[in-house]
């Protein structure tokens, strides 16, 4: 397995490269909403970005943009980060490099419930859509670990990723089957399928942040016995962690987390798996330190995505779900080029 | 003859007798099918008139249902369920996986993606999204197996890179799909989940040759393809020359799914199931090409009858095989962990 | 009894991904006669032998067989006369045993023809050598690891080639079957006159089976003999790093040799002995 290994005593508390990491990662943060403000279909100059930010009397339109666009870059921040912290946990409880909710087929077991909850229960508001897209990803969490652990070995990334790309398969094929015979459902779902963070609100955020608090929650609170974990079930059960607990409860909050940003955004792949890989190439395997900085690559990463899109499908926009997918997939085919067979 | 050999050309006999009537049973079944599926539709045709519409009397309303519509239905599924069945079966036997099939590695989604980029963007001929499909297949096909040749070549890491692969064309497609116009999206949804509507003889012209030329190929090498089973090293040893053979049955296979899959759109789950399927009822010990063909012929047909009649909403064939497909696909995906093969 | 057959490898340099491994390496084998490669891990024993199996193209030299370059022959004929049991062969799903047995008659099949008198005949003889014919219709993961390897062993016999090589075929048995196989493949050779050329890791086992055996040390040959010529402590010293006595095998008067490690040394004791006898 990639990058598990212990890291160096003398390093515990202070990763190699932290201060600068923490610097260069503020920066970029700073440098990503600037970016998301200003960049899109319509250009905004300095002062029409101060405007729309703290001078609330002027009504112009680019000013309302820019009021949009900050709604836009918070909820983005928000599934970024919360698809980063989803990532790293999910890698973590598996020990597994290439853990990722969209790889697992997370993502379409949520899609599969919200369609239905479109179709069967005429189900339209986000409120609802979080439930239904949670309980998805769950048990389609629940369903591909169970497959893909059986056997000797337990859940090696291959037999994983199989347990997940089969399971996804027959998920969109009910979902297709759920969507064809009613046209509107359809149309309404297609741009929720692709992933996409402009359509966030307000009301969105608001909905976002207790689930965001829990499962951040959860995720520091197992950071430390994720680190046991790492060593192997045996290990970690001598240094006194119930594993078993833990699992349950890192990837309560896993699933959590990828399930409501699905809710809300539509599938987004790849960003844990993204988020996580930078983070732990720049600062070691400790789960203490990849967790909260995944958090932040995510966020990071997503809103970039975003900005990308929103340029490269210039005058409309491109989802930023296919965008990450492009970025994403390559380094997923990167790092099965470079790992040893012996861990897949 | 001593006793030794008797017994091993009984027991050979046996299972070659099985394997002989398996197959004809098989064929007798698609048959069936394909009669069916031009005896059934709004109005039902009896089975003299679908004789006499096939040998080309003219009987009235009959030939107008049977030769333009239900006849070229039958024809596609025909061929694209052989296509997708036999073409499964040889790279499940060829990379000695059942999960390593066009579908699962993103072969049939590179074919899918070319031609939907044809219809979508280009708006294109046929004939041109049948080149498309067939050249964006076999581009996946080669860069697949060329970035996962690495240091030494592994299944496990060539089953990883095609699904990363196959993530990217899928959000290709996406794209495409919400950049398309509405009224493109029904005839588009065969590009998710592969469907025989509306398929017009003049069409299938590329599938029919390429299934009709690359079938006596694969059959020749079929005995080639039992070898290669044994690993590359045992294949050299017994005089095959793995990495030819696997070039000539790779290009075959990817040719007939890529025109497949631009005649009916990537029917879920046929490559991937026919293959298991055909050795549960043949049997092992002789080349089950023709019979997971046949398997995939027999797929296609029924669900594609299943979806258009047993329900009130017209189901694409896809839908169904996909639905069918699962509980088979997880039932193996359990017992080969169980197993460790992976 | 099988032909006489000139086998060489001359000069041959090789590897993996432009890492060599062999260097400038050249043998003959001696034909009907029973040879063993021996040397540390890593030293380039299975390259050699994967290199005179065809399996590896070699970057220079050339391995000839009666003369002709094997690369240049082709690949069916070729297998008449060649035969190779992999080190670890891949076992197709659900395939009995009497099938298996029956791939290895695949050069002596033509197009579409299907098993012939003669196939029968070759696949029911090596499974009664190699006591497998109560398997026959089993499949092959219902059988032990040493029955396995009978297995793949009446594989490569059923091809009825003049020359067989195998790598290290008793690696992981425990020490019955390891006996068990030498003694079959010394009964082919004896009874038919089939060369066998293996890697083997044990040498004292080596020494009793071999008519014949080269040492490879980091890719070059350094020695060449027959077990009793060669199997000298300095020899062990060379290709392994190890401190032995090669005392004489009370079963076969093959050499044999004891390792000397830092603890539990009589030595001084034994020539002492020696001496006053």
């Amino acid at each position: 397995m990639m990058n598990t290994s212990v890291s160096e005593n003398k390093h515990v508390w202070m990763p190699r490269n932290f201060g600068k990491l923490i610097i260069l990662l503020a920066i970029l943060l700073c440098l990503s909403v600037m970016a998301s403000l200003i960049f899109g279909s319509r250009m905004i100059t300095w002062t029409q970005l101060l405007d729309g930010l703290f001078h609330s009397e002027v009504a112009s339109h680019e000013a309302s943009v820019v009021r949009q666009r900050v709604v836009r870059t918070i909820f983005c921040f928000m599934c970024g980060a919360a698809l980063g912290v989803s990532g790293a946990l999910m890698q973590s409880v598996t020990r597994n490099p290439i853990a990722d909710p969209s790889i697992l087929g997370v993502n379409t077991g949520a899609s599969l419930f919200v369609v239905c909850g479109i179709a069967f229960f005429n189900i339209s508001s986000a409120n609802q859509y979080i439930w239904l897209a949670i309980a998805g990803a769950m048990l389609t969490a629940i369903f591909v670990f169970t497959v893909g652990s059986i056997g000797s070995g337990g859940a090696t990334p291959i037999k994983l990723v199989l347990a997940g790309a089969a399971t996804s398969a027959i998920l969109s094929s009910l979902v297709v089957a759920v969507m064809i015979p009613r046209t509107k459902v359809m149309d309404q779902f297609r741009f929720w399928q692709v992933g996409s963070v402009g359509s966030g609100s307000w009301d969105h955020i608001s909905l976002f942040i207790p689930f965001l608090i829990v499962g951040f929650c959860i995720a520091i609170f197992s950071a430390p016995a994720l680190n046991a974990l790492a060593l192997g079930d045996d290990v970690a059960t001598g240094l006194g962690v119930k594993t078993g607990t833990i699992r349950l409860l890192a990837s309560f909050g896993g699933v959590l987390l990828c399930g409501v940003a699905t809710a809300l955004a539509g599938p987004i792949g790849f960003i844990g798996l993204l988020a996580t890989h930078l983070i732990r190439l720049i600062i070691g395997p400790d789960v203490r330190y990849v967790i909260p900085l995944s958090a932040f690559a995510g966020a990071i990463i997503l809103t970039i995505a975003d900005v990308c899109g929103r340029l490269l499908g210039s005058p409309s926009e491109l989802e930023v779900g296919i965008v990450t997918a492009f970025i994403g997939a390559p380094l997923l085919i990167f790092i099965t080029m470079k790992a040893k067979m012996r861990a897949l | 003859m001593n006793e030794t050999m008797m017994s091993i050309y009984n027991s050979r006999m046996k299972r070659k007798r099985r394997f002989l009537l398996m197959t004809c049973l098989l064929a007798v079944i698609s048959i069936v099918l394909m009669g069916l599926m031009l005896m059934l539709g709004n109005t039902f045709y009896p089975v003299k008139d679908v004789v006499s519409v096939l040998l080309g009397e003219d009987v009235k309303g009959a030939s107008f249902a049977i030769g333009t519509i239900r006849l070229p239905r039958m024809i596609v599924g025909l061929f694209a369920g052989f296509a997708f069945g036999a073409g499964g079966y040889i790279f499940q036997t060829m990379l000695r996986n059942p999960l390593a099939n066009p579908n699962v590695i993103g072969i049939t989604a590179g074919s899918s993606a070319a031609a939907v980029f044809c219809i979508i963007v280009l708006h294109a001929s046929n004939a041109l999204v049948s080149i498309a499909s067939v050249v964006g297949g076999l581009l996946t096909a080669i860069v697949i197996f060329i970035l996962s040749k690495g240091s030494s070549f592994s299944i496990g890491r060539l089953i990883l890179i095609g699904i990363g692969i196959q993530a990217m064309l899928n959000a290709f497609i996406s794209y495409l799909m919400v950049i398309g116009n509405t009224h493109d999206l029904p005839s588009a949804m065969r590009w998710l989940s592969g469907s025989l509507n509306g398929a017009k003889m003049e069409n299938l012209y590329p599938l029919i040759i390429a299934v009709l030329i690359c079938t006596p190929i694969v059959l020749f090498l079929a005995s080639r393809l039992e070898i290669l089973e044994l690993g590359e090293l045992a294949a050299t040893s017994l005089g095959v020359a793995p990495n030819k053979t696997r070039l000539v049955l790779l290009l075959s296979s990817v040719l007939m799914i890529a025109l497949a899959t631009a005649a009916a759109g990537p029917i879920a789950f046929v490559a991937f199931l026919a293959g298991p399927i055909a050795k549960k009822i043949v049997g092992v010990g002789f080349s089950n090409i023709v019979p997971a063909g046949l398997i995939g012929v027999i797929l296609v047909l029924a669900a594609d009858l299943i979806g258009q009649f047993a329900f009130d909403t017209r189901y694409p064939v896809g839908v169904i095989t996909g639905i069918i497909g699962a509980p088979y696909l997880i039932y193996l995906l359990i017992r080969i962990n169980r197993k460790g093969d992976l | 009894m099988k032909p006489t057959h000139t086998f060489r490898a001359e000069q041959i340099t090789a590897g993996y991904d432009n890492k060599t491994i062999l260097q400038d390496v050249s043998v003959t084998i001696p034909s009907n006669k029973m040879s063993i490669i021996i040397g540390a891990n890593g030293c380039g024993k299975s390259t050699l032998l994967k290199t005179m199996a065809r399996l590896i193209t070699p970057t220079s030299g050339q391995v000839t067989l009666d003369g002709q370059a094997i690369q240049k022959m082709p690949p069916k004929q070729l297998a008449k006369i060649l035969g190779l049991l992999p080190q670890s062969p891949i076992v197709p799903e659900g395939i009995t045993v009497a099938d298996l047995v029956g791939r290895g008659r695949f050069p002596h099949h033509s197009f579409l023809k299907g098993w012939s008198k003669k196939d029968y005949e070759a696949v029911a003889e090596a499974m009664e050598m190699m006591n497998i014919t109560e398997f026959a219709d089993c499949h092959i993961d219902e059988l032990s690891g040493g029955q396995r390897q009978r297995v793949w062993i009446a594989m490569a016999l059923a091809q009825q080639t003049d020359i067989l090589f195998l790598d290290e075929p008793t690696t992981y048995l425990d020490i019955t079957y390891q006996v068990e196989i030498l003694d079959l493949l010394t009964d082919l050779n004896r009874k038919y006159g089939t060369t066998i050329i293996m890697v083997l890791h044990d040498i004292n086992l080596s020494a009793r089976y071999a008519d014949y055996i080269f040492a490879l040390h980091e890719g070059k040959l350094v020695a060449e003999g027959p077990p009793s010529d060669i199997i000298t402590n300095s020899l062990i010293k060379d290709i392994f790093a190890l401190n032995c006595m090669v005392i004489e095998d009370p079963v076969s008067n093959s050499p044999s040799i004891v390792p000397i490690g830092r603890h539990h040394n009589q030595i001084d004791n034994i020539a002492v002995k020696t001496k006053s006898s």
